[in-house]
């Protein structure tokens, strides 16, 4: 039985009608994961002993009559939230000895909804990253091409969804973290309004940009899991207090009618043809299905890269100073003083890319420097949301592509960091203005998949996942999968 | 603009990040291809433009009531700790 | 001492008073003093990863009505910034503080000046901010143990102008905003635990000069006493190393209260560059106006309002109306012992009533307190038990120097003056003809000085008076005496 291309509502289903149960479905994707991960590397810790626990329990409360949809249904999380008595590293040599005492709100919000973990994902490390290829556990494989990235910094989570290795994964999105590798491996994901999940346990990386979401073959899928995930937590001042849609209920919102408005800053130079058409197609299936397309311009989102890059590393440098090697985390042999201990366990615990942004953050907020690179990137920050706010008074949704083009070769940018930068071009903004977001599948370049991304305003995820799930009707891109992995 | 080794070193020591001779050169050519890319943004006009520093800056902040909700849990938040004594995180001397 | 009509001292303070809420200003964890160390530090109090902080509403509460009680501009919307350093008792490697957007500002305060006069000082600005853990020395070899048992206890750091231009008048500033904030009940003031701490900024400068003089930090000043101690050591340090042909270096220093001198701190040697940003885990503190009108409409009667008060409606001195308000419990002790008097309306009886209260508080009952180093709030005698011994002092059963034993009789037998002035009796004796009596015999037993008297040696008068005491064991009422003395002793 092929229980790896059922979607979460069939697995529900059959969970339901006891075709098949929690223990089983748990040891289906743990021989699966055992099987096919090592040529993967989606995940840092595989978690078999507590999942199956948790699916036994699953199943007991199923036939007490006690599930909820999502009961027994085997996911897997982003190795950046914390899970009570489990390694959760961050993808970093700095946590790779941290036992987190709590659980994030995400996992424990999943996890009272009956939600079974098998593990952690593989990331880059502390989410810095396009590529996956910054993780001190290794760079994670493209199921499509081994040889290629499956983009980051949520790329276990992609990898390990794209192969069905897990039905869904969570993910979080700074400046693209789960739409951009969403977009190679060719599923969904979604990156929610910032304060529509809560942060808390999520380790941080840049807080005003940070957001958790979901990463599935299908946006029915992700409306199942964020329905779960998301809500008001009063240990995240930053979430917001408003009640959660059920957003599989509103999946058959009609689109007839949907304004969608193409982003022309982001058609043209820059954009891979063949990526370019893959989105053109999906704006046409939308035109098809009654949708109103037309242009709309956000002059300032072209400068979103730049913005980022002084914002991100400016929260991040701040973020990261709790990792000094007393309380947690990497500690370096005989520190002769403070600062030794200090620099040394710093320097040790974290790699190349974490230390350049560390030192760009801590540079644009020194004295002298603060006006020109934050301040000005804050005002920046405010012509970009002032573009998005213009552009949803005349449309309910953007589309764009999600990437310039198709998963690249594990090598081909990391040294090269602006290059590797300005792979988030088309996601950034939408972090920016605190916006949700997210990337379908929509064809095929080379044999890579390529992705759409529709951005919304506040708030919009109803609308925004049943567009979506208009256009996975219509289509089957998501449901396409790598030949070894079908 | 054109970073130097010099400020690098700067930089890495607010940071606290042990660089070697190598790194220092690695992140001065790395630091210094950033700061030219992130260097277009003065080019912008912002004059009146107030910053955002949050996109939920036009909300407030909520609240908590003032309750003690925590209980010590020292022995298991320490279990992470690198050096513990008596109860106490220990770090070469701090000198005042 | 230097010469001080050539150097102006200037002087600024900033006091960070400890808020008294029961949970830190971002987590939940208690806030108590003394407890094992680590034991009252949670996952946000040691900045571990993925924990957020969440505001005190309380710490919030208690700010605004310090910038109420001060005249300050309460600020509808202040920002939480980072302040980025790395020190082991900072485990977030920053500090939650305000920068920019302060709580509180533009606010001030009246001191009274060793002549009587006032002077008001200005507030810059008050902001909320945690506080940081301690480093401990003690029994680790090369070591310091952390102890983050304080880290994240709301504080208000309090900043003045630098307006003061001696020690005495920076003690004054202090003192007053410590009676306030315990007034207001925003923090207990305890210096010995560290609940109210200061911190003086002083520089010298030639008087006439404009332009202030460099300034050095004094750190860790614990106690009154202290901090007027290291600002004289430190001015007179300056004036010393500029009269000398040195310049001043901005530095933060230590006050040794051994030695009675304060030293660079090395450890703040470096120039720090705190790369302060808004805080994006929170959001702008936004604070309505009705919600300000409201915490108006808790606040106490203020110091100053009180001292008026008791300056026009018991016609107290100013300075003793000053004394008597300093601490809230004095002045509740000092009223309540006036209110146990049941006074009426005649405003005679109340203001020689309230004048001999005052005397008494302020005199015997202030000195008995300090010898037992007793706050007034710990007396052992009440203010019901004390106002006893001031209804036998007004209605002359007892005189005021019989008063102090009887006093001191209450204070170490805890008994009520009554029954102190029945058991030792020492009613004092208004009855004229035993009085008459007493004279007759005392004049009868001294012919040769009556006769000198009479003569005109009116220095004798005070001979009498003592003879007549002596005789009837000092209860003789001395006005009563005094009238029959003048009266009888001339002869007929």
């Amino acid at each position: 039985m092929s229980l790896h291309t059922l979607s979460i509502a069939e697995l529900s289903r059959g969970l339901d009608k006891g075709e098949f149960s929690s223990v089983e479905l748990t040891r289906y994707f743990l021989a699966r994961i055992a099987e096919k991960d090592p040529a993967l590397n989606a995940f840092i810790t595989v978690m078999a002993e507590s999942a199956l626990a948790a699916a036994a329990q699953a199943d007991t409360r199923r036939a007490a009559g006690q599930a909820g949809r999502l009961t027994g249904v085997p996911i897997a999380h982003k190795d950046i939230f914390c899970t009570r008595g489990a390694r959760t590293s961050c993808g970093s040599k700095m946590l790779d000895n941290f036992v987190a005492p709590y659980d994030a709100t995400v996992v424990a919000k999943l996890a009272a909804a009956g939600v079974v973990n098998l593990g952690k994902t593989n990331m880059d490390e502390f989410a810095m990253g396009s590529s996956n290829e910054t993780s001190w556990y290794g760079a994670v494989h493209n199921p499509w091409d081994l040889s290629r990235v499956p983009g980051g910094s949520s790329g276990g989570s992609a990898a390990a969804v794209a192969a069905r290795l897990i039905p869904a994964a969570t993910g979080t999105d700074t400046g693209g973290s789960i739409r951009q590798p969403a977009a190679l491996v060719g599923i969904s994901g979604i990156k929610p309004t910032y304060g529509r999940v809560s942060r808390y346990g999520m380790i941080a990386f840049a807080s005003s940009l940070d957001q958790a979401g979901v990463m599935a073959p299908s946006a029915e899928d992700c409306a199942y899991i964020l329905s779960d995930m998301a809500g008001f937590d009063t240990r995240d001042s930053t979430s917001v207090d408003r009640a959660v849609p059920d957003y599989v209920a509103d999946l058959g919102m009609p689109l007839k009618g949907l304004r969608l408005g193409v982003l022309t800053e982001f058609m043209g130079e820059g954009l891979e043809p063949q990526t370019a058409a893959c989105v053109q197609a999906a704006i046409d299936v939308y035109r098809r299905l009654g949708a109103t397309v037309v242009d709309v311009s956000c002059p300032s989102l072209p400068l979103s890269v730049p913005t980022y890059y002084v914002v991100a590393p400016a929260e991040c440098s701040s973020n990261l100073s709790r990792f000094d090697g007393v309380r947690f985390g990497h500690r370096c042999e005989n520190p002769k003083d403070l600062n030794d201990l200090y620099k040394r366990s710093r320097a040790e615990g974290f790699g190349p890319e974490v230390q350049r942004r560390i030192m760009t953050g801590a540079y644009v907020l020194s004295a002298g420097y603060y006006d020109a690179y934050y301040l000005k990137a804050q005002k920046v920050r405010t012509l970009i949301a002032a573009d998005f706010q213009r552009a949803f008074s005349q449309v309910d949704l953007l589309v764009c592509p999600t990437t310039p083009g198709p998963a690249f070769a594990i090598g081909a940018k990391i040294d090269d960091p602006v290059t590797m930068y300005l792979n988030d071009i088309y996601t950034i903004g939408a972090n920016l203005a605190g916006l949700p977001a997210m990337s379908l599948p929509c064809g095929f370049q080379d044999g890579l998949p390529v992705g759409v991304q529709l951005i919304g305003p506040h708030f919009s995820e109803s609308r925004m996942l049943s567009a979506a799930h208009a256009y996975q009707l219509e289509t089957d891109w998501h449901q396409k999968l790598p030949a070894a992995y079908s | 603009m054109s970073l130097t080794r010099r400020d690098v070193e700067g930089i890495a020591h607010l940071a606290r990040l042990q660089l070697s001779d190598q790194d220092l050169s690695r992140y001065t050519d790395s630091l210094t291809k950033i700061f030219a890319f992130v260097e277009q943004l003065s080019a912008v006009d912002t004059g009146a433009v107030e910053p955002m520093a949050h996109p939920l800056a036009g909300e407030a902040q909520r609240l908590r009531l003032d309750s003690v909700s925590e209980s010590n849990h020292r022995d298991l938040y320490q279990e992470n700790a690198p050096l513990v004594e008596a109860g106490l995180y220990v770090v070469p001397r701090v000198i005042e | 001492m230097t010469n001080q009509t050539t150097w102006e001292v200037v002087i600024g303070l900033e006091i960070h008073a400890q808020l008294a809420t029961r949970s830190k200003i971002f987590s939940g964890s208690p806030t108590q003093y003394g407890a094992e160390p680590n034991t009252q530090a949670d996952l946000v109090d040691l900045g571990y990863p993925g924990v957020l902080p969440v505001l005190n509403a309380e710490a919030v509460r208690m700010a605004v009505k310090f910038g109420l009680a001060t005249g300050s501009t309460v600020a509808t919307r202040s920002v939480f910034a980072r302040k980025n350093y790395f020190y082991p008792d900072l485990p977030k490697g920053y500090q939650i503080s305000q920068y920019e957007k302060p709580i509180v500002e533009h606010g001030k305060m009246d001191i009274m000046l060793e002549d009587g006069t006032i002077k008001t000082i200005g507030i810059t600005r008050a902001h909320l901010e945690e506080d940081a853990g301690k480093s401990l020395h003690e029994g680790l070899v090369g070591a310091s143990g952390i102890d983050l048992n304080r880290a994240g206890t709301p504080l208000l750091e309090i900043v003045s102008e630098p307006d003061m231009r001696s020690a005495k008048e920076a003690i004054a500033y202090l003192k007053k905003i410590h009676s306030l904030v315990r007034y207001l009940e925003i923090c207990d003031g305890n210096m010995q635990e560290g609940s109210f701490r200061c911190d003086a900024n002083v520089s010298v400068r030639r008087f006439g000069a404009e332009k202030f003089g460099t300034r050095c930090e004094i750190k860790n000043v614990n106690s009154f006493r202290y901090v007027e101690k290291a600002i004289n050591y430190e001015v007179a340090r300056q004036i010393d190393v500029i009269e000398g042909g040195g310049t001043i270096t901005q530095e933060t220093r230590l006050y040794d209260a051994n030695k009675d001198e304060t030293r660079s701190m090395r450890s703040k040697e470096e120039a720090n560059d705190y790369r302060y940003f808004p805080d994006p885990d929170l959001l702008p503190v936004v604070i309505a106006a009705d919600y300000i009108e409201a915490v108006r409409g808790t606040l106490p009667e203020l110091p100053d309002q009180k001292a008026a008060r008791f300056h026009s409606d018991y016609a107290l001195s100013a300075y003793d109306a000053g004394v008597l308000t300093a601490s809230r419990e004095m002045a509740d002790y000092y009223e309540a012992s006036l209110r146990t008097l049941n006074l009426g309306t005649d405003a005679g009886k109340l203001h020689s009533a309230a004048k001999l209260a005052a005397n008494w508080v302020m005199g015997d009952l202030s000195a008995a307190l300090n010898n037992h180093n007793l706050d007034i709030g710990q007396s052992p005698m009440d203010s019901t038990r004390f106002a006893g011994l001031l209804v036998r002092l007004l209605d002359e059963t007892i005189s005021g120097k019989i008063a102090k034993e009887v006093f001191e009789a209450m204070w170490s037998e805890g008994a009520t003056a009554d029954a102190i002035i029945e058991s030792r009796g020492l009613r004092q004796i208004t009855d004229i003809s035993a009085i008459e009596q007493a004279i007759s015999e005392v004049m009868a037993a001294s012919p040769k000085q009556l006769a000198d008297y009479r003569a005109g040696k009116d220095k004798l008068f005070g001979y009498f008076v003592g003879q007549t005491m002596k005789a009837t064991q000092g209860k003789a009422n001395p006005a009563v005496l005094n009238d029959l003395l003048q009266k009888m002793l001339p002869g007929a």
